[in-house]
């Protein structure tokens, strides 16, 4: 009888005397538990898209708002100062204003009247003259970037918030894609989840 | 009607009775089980308040230690029968007069069972929502429902056989044969069905492939039959050697005959699960691998794991040999070996890689705590105290020490008398 | 697709169960001292089988528990599934950056426990060169930037399976698939056995271990009964695609929060959904498509 619980004992403990300290550091973090309330810069409810009017439950209200162009502070109409100024077709480094663009968007030929409109620079020129405005920019990044332009159309490129069955809203190209140097910059990850041997030591 | 209730009352009286009075061995035990079922108990308190954090369990490997031991003890509990099977079936006498303890087993296996699927869930007041009609059993389709119902019912159909078999016994009348032996003839489907109905639970899973093979079921049933009388065999030459029961030799070398052919099927059906893992080369090996070699630096488990294959091989040759299974020193390892072998097989090498790697291939390696362990060991007290009640109950009535009569004397020490034939 | 009721059997329980319950209740009230309410919440009924004017009294309940418990205004919805609705999502690969922004947006619309931690989604790094092999991901990925150049991401959460191994084996019924192809949980019918847990193939559902610790200032006001209203512990809970928002027409949160667009979701019935017009131009895949889950999440590769 003593050999039995003996050997029930043992076994069972056994099963237990393992070191359980023995974790190995696997790549990654996950020693710690984040939370949303960890990140208030970022904006879980993004009201910097704006929500969109009414839900059009029954399907036939579509409503499309779109996003402003991102342009930097004061720095459109461009006519106001460019009105005066002879245009300089010249392909050079700019070094009096826009000295900020850095310019990488495809072959090494790529130059500013690529796509901007040298007579009227409120405008962007599309390969057949036409000039449109820059909140229609997608018209002029679809004429090279056609998949992704019929993608986007559809909503499958891109980011959209508001209602699946009714009103959304929408991003341009470049309020996403910087134009003049559109690869997207890789950003730091929010943190992993905890590892189930951490999860009680929180 | 109200004679009916009195007699029965009498048996109650004078069992509880028989079960307050006894020698220093047995207050010594009783005394020693009630201790670690406190010490468990307070442990469950723990898990109660805290939650099921208290474990080592993660959404990682969900089931493990509890749920381990609850598909052990489904075997063992199903295991009783095979006592039956030849007492009843074949009418041996030898088994015969002992096939009651099979049953007694059985009992006390199938309430650790229910405690330790009990002590698992994560709201254990809403148990009632497992209730038939009360509830909302999800039958047909669940089959951890059916697990429900068959343990609760085998636990009643055996809880009846013995309590009628003992209150006739008390009596000194004889049972209803007409109604108890279809109900033991019943409890032999019965008891392959509840094993199987655990297996089933496994093998249904197709997102674990470490489990959702149909080898599953005949592996339990056969590990099943190695292990419960294992305990038995055990049981039965203690009860020998204090005297308390008579029991011949040749029904305990049936039964390790019996076992014999069980263990061969069980490593059997195991090689043939190795061999389809190895051969085919899978993803799935992952899990097996896990088990006999580590992944990934992870090898926790290696060490039970290959304990379990030699103890098993070791138990089966030993209970192979005529000459090994008739000597009583190998006889009783063997015991031990293959109860260690299954134990392991059954408990950790059965949940635990199922979920180790996880279904999105994470490895969290899991041991139980502290906690987890006292709630076991305050369950498997449980269990054997119960057992060990029944026992003290049982064994007076079969040998007409403990009778109607004697409730007008004292209930002391009595000649060794014959144990009563069950015929 | 949505669990039918046996007005029978309904009846019937309805009656043991109003029976049993006035014994029951008045015992356990004069033996335990719990209030009245406790004790019939804890007698109550299975979500699925409330009568319309049984689940207005249950919202109340619950509305004034979470408001009192959380100090403001708090909403529990229990919105029906719209007709002709059945909900399908699509995770663009190629865009997916693996900056795990929608695991915790998800968090914060879907009022998770913070500790111990339950995240819904899980974002797995996996090597370009050796492509979809789940036993070589890795969840706990920190680099310093995303997306890192050998690397592509699969973001996993409840893959809502037509064919759902975890409705088949929970043994009390406690979750289904709604009308509009969702699987949610009724979680105060659950038992915690974890069952569930064990069958699902994807790890989509998360245990609460101990009791969720939900910070007062974070609790999301919007609620739905099946979906993020705040639980308890001992329970299990998953992904019902924001079925708070969806259910009344918007998008869920991790598809709006998706700094890259990655992610669509939209109606599968409706051929000029967004997720109907992926399915037909891009090549799109499931998850452990062999054990014929069905799920309504696929991902795909827009370039």
């Amino acid at each position: 009888m003593l050999i039995l619980f003996g050997g029930i004992g043992l076994v069972t403990i056994l099963s237990i005397v393992k070191g359980g300290a023995d974790i190995e550091r696997h790549e990654g973090g996950g020693l710690k538990a984040f939370s949303p309330e960890d990140f208030p810069e970022i904006e879980w409810n993004d009201p910097s898209i704006d929500e969109p009017g009414a839900a059009g439950l029954d399907g036939t209200t579509e409503a499309f708002k779109v996003a402003p162009p991102p342009f930097s502070e004061d720095i459109f109409p461009c006519s106001e100062c460019h009105a005066d100024m002879e245009p300089d077709v010249e392909r050079r480094v700019l070094e009096d204003m826009h000295d900020d663009i850095v310019l990488d968007h495809g072959p090494k030929e790529r130059w500013c009247f690529d796509c901007h409109n040298a007579d009227n620079r409120d405008r962007l020129r599309l390969a057949n003259g036409t000039l449109i405005g820059f909140d229609e920019s997608y018209r002029l990044c679809g004429q090279c970037h056609g998949t992704i332009f019929r993608d986007w159309r559809q909503g499958i490129h891109g980011r959209r918030v508001g209602y699946w069955n009714g009103a959304k809203s929408y991003l341009l190209c470049a309020n996403c894609h910087n134009p003049h140097a559109p690869k997207f910059k890789p950003i730091k990850p929010l943190p992993p989840p905890v590892r189930p041997e951490f999860l009680g030591n929180q | 009607m109200m004679t009916k209730i009195k007699k029965f009352f009498l048996f109650v009286l004078g069992s509880v009775r028989l079960v307050l009075t006894g020698s220093k061995a047995y207050w010594t035990w009783v005394g020693s089980l009630l201790i670690l079922i406190v010490w468990g108990a307070s442990a469950y308190a723990t898990q109660l308040r805290d939650g099921l954090i208290v474990t080592n369990m993660r959404d990682q490997v969900s089931w493990a230690f509890f749920i381990g031991n609850f598909t052990f003890l489904v075997g063992v509990a199903a295991a009783a029968i095979l006592l039956v099977i030849p007492a009843y079936v074949y009418n041996w006498k030898p088994i015969k007069e002992i096939a009651i303890f099979g049953e007694l087993l059985a009992i006390s296996a199938i309430t650790m069972c229910l405690l330790f699927v009990t002590v698992d869930i994560g709201r254990p007041e809403r148990f009632w929502h497992l209730m038939p009609f009360v509830g909302s059993l999800n039958i047909p389709s669940s089959l951890l429902a059916w697990d429900v119902l068959v343990l609760n019912g085998y636990l009643l159909l055996n809880l009846f056989i013995v309590t009628h078999l003992l209150y006739k016994a008390f009596f000194k009348r004889a049972y209803n044969k007409a109604l108890i032996v279809p109900m033991i003839l019943f409890s032999i489907p019965f008891a392959i069905s509840i094993h199987t109905v655990t297996a089933f639970v496994y093998i249904g899973m197709a997102g674990r492939p470490f489990w959702n093979a149909s080898i599953l079921a005949p592996r339990f049933i056969a590990s099943a039959f190695c292990s419960g009388p294992a305990i038995l065999l055990i049981l039965f030459q203690i009860l020998k050697r204090l005297k308390v029961v008579d029991i011949k030799d040749e029904a305990i070398w049936k039964i390790a005959e019996l076992m014999a052919y069980a263990m061969f099927l069980n490593l059997f059906l195991f090689g043939a699960e190795i061999f389809k893992e190895y051969y085919s080369a899978t993803h799935h090996l992952l899990h097996t691998q896990y088990l006999y070699s580590g992944l990934h630096g992870h090898s926790a488990l290696v060490p039970y794991a290959w304990a379990s294959v030699i103890c098993s091989t070791v138990a089966f040759l030993l209970f192979l040999f005529p000459a090994t299974r008739k000597n009583l020193i190998t006889l009783n390892l063997g015991c031990l070996l293959i109860y260690a072998g299954v134990y392991i097989e059954k408990g950790m090498a059965l949940v635990i890689p199922g979920m180790t790697p996880d279904t999105l291939g994470e490895i969290y390696e899991y041991t139980p705590t502290m906690t987890e362990v006292r709630i076991g060991a305050a369950i498997f007290s449980i269990g054997f105290l119960v057992f060990t009640l029944m026992c003290k109950v049982a064994i007076p009535v079969l040998k007409g020490d403990f009778t109607v009569d004697s409730l007008k004397e004292p209930v002391g020490h009595r000649p060794l008398a014959q144990s009563r034939s069950m015929d | 697709m949505g669990k039918g009721v046996n007005h029978r059997d309904v009846d019937r329980r309805h009656f043991l169960r109003g029976a049993g319950l006035a014994t029951m209740a008045t015992m356990a009230t004069r033996f335990s001292g719990a209030s009245t309410e406790a004790v019939e919440r804890f007698l109550a009924t299975r979500f699925a089988e409330l009568s319309p004017k049984e689940v207005e009294a249950l919202l109340e309940d619950l509305e004034r528990d979470f408001s009192r418990r959380f100090g403001k205004e708090i909403s529990v919805e229990a919105t029906p599934a719209m007709d002709d609705v059945v909900f399908g999502y699509g995770l663009d690969i190629s865009r997916c950056i693996g900056c795990r922004r929608c695991v915790y947006a998800c968090v914060k619309e879907n009022n998770q426990s913070r500790n111990p931690q339950i995240h819904w989604i899980r974002v797995l790094e996996m090597e370009k060169e050796k492509g979809i092999d789940l036993a070589e991901s890795n969840a706990y990925y920190d680099p310093e930037q995303v997306p890192e150049e050998k690397s592509f991401y699969l973001p996993v959460a409840c893959q809502q399976c037509r064919n759902s191994p975890c409705t088949r084996v929970c043994p009390v019924k406690a979750t289904w698939q709604e009308k509009d192809g969702i699987v949610v949980i009724d979680y105060d019918w659950c038992i915690g056995c974890r069952c569930c847990m064990s069958a699902c193939p994807y790890g989509a559902r998360h245990f609460n271990w101990a009791e969720p610790e939900l910070p007062v200032d974070a609790v999301n006001a919007k609620t739905h009964i099946l979906g993020n209203r705040p639980r308890m512990k001992g329970v299990v809970e998953k992904c019902t695609f924001c079925i708070q928002r969806v259910r009344n027409g918007r998008y869920p949160a991790c598809s709006e929060i998706c700094p890259v667009g990655a992610r669509k979701f939209g109606n599968l019935l409706d051929e000029e959904s967004e997720i109907r017009y992926l399915m037909r131009e891009k090549r799109v895949f499931v998850l452990k498509e062999e054990l014929a889950t069905k799920p309504k999440f696929y991902y795909f590769y827009a370039t």
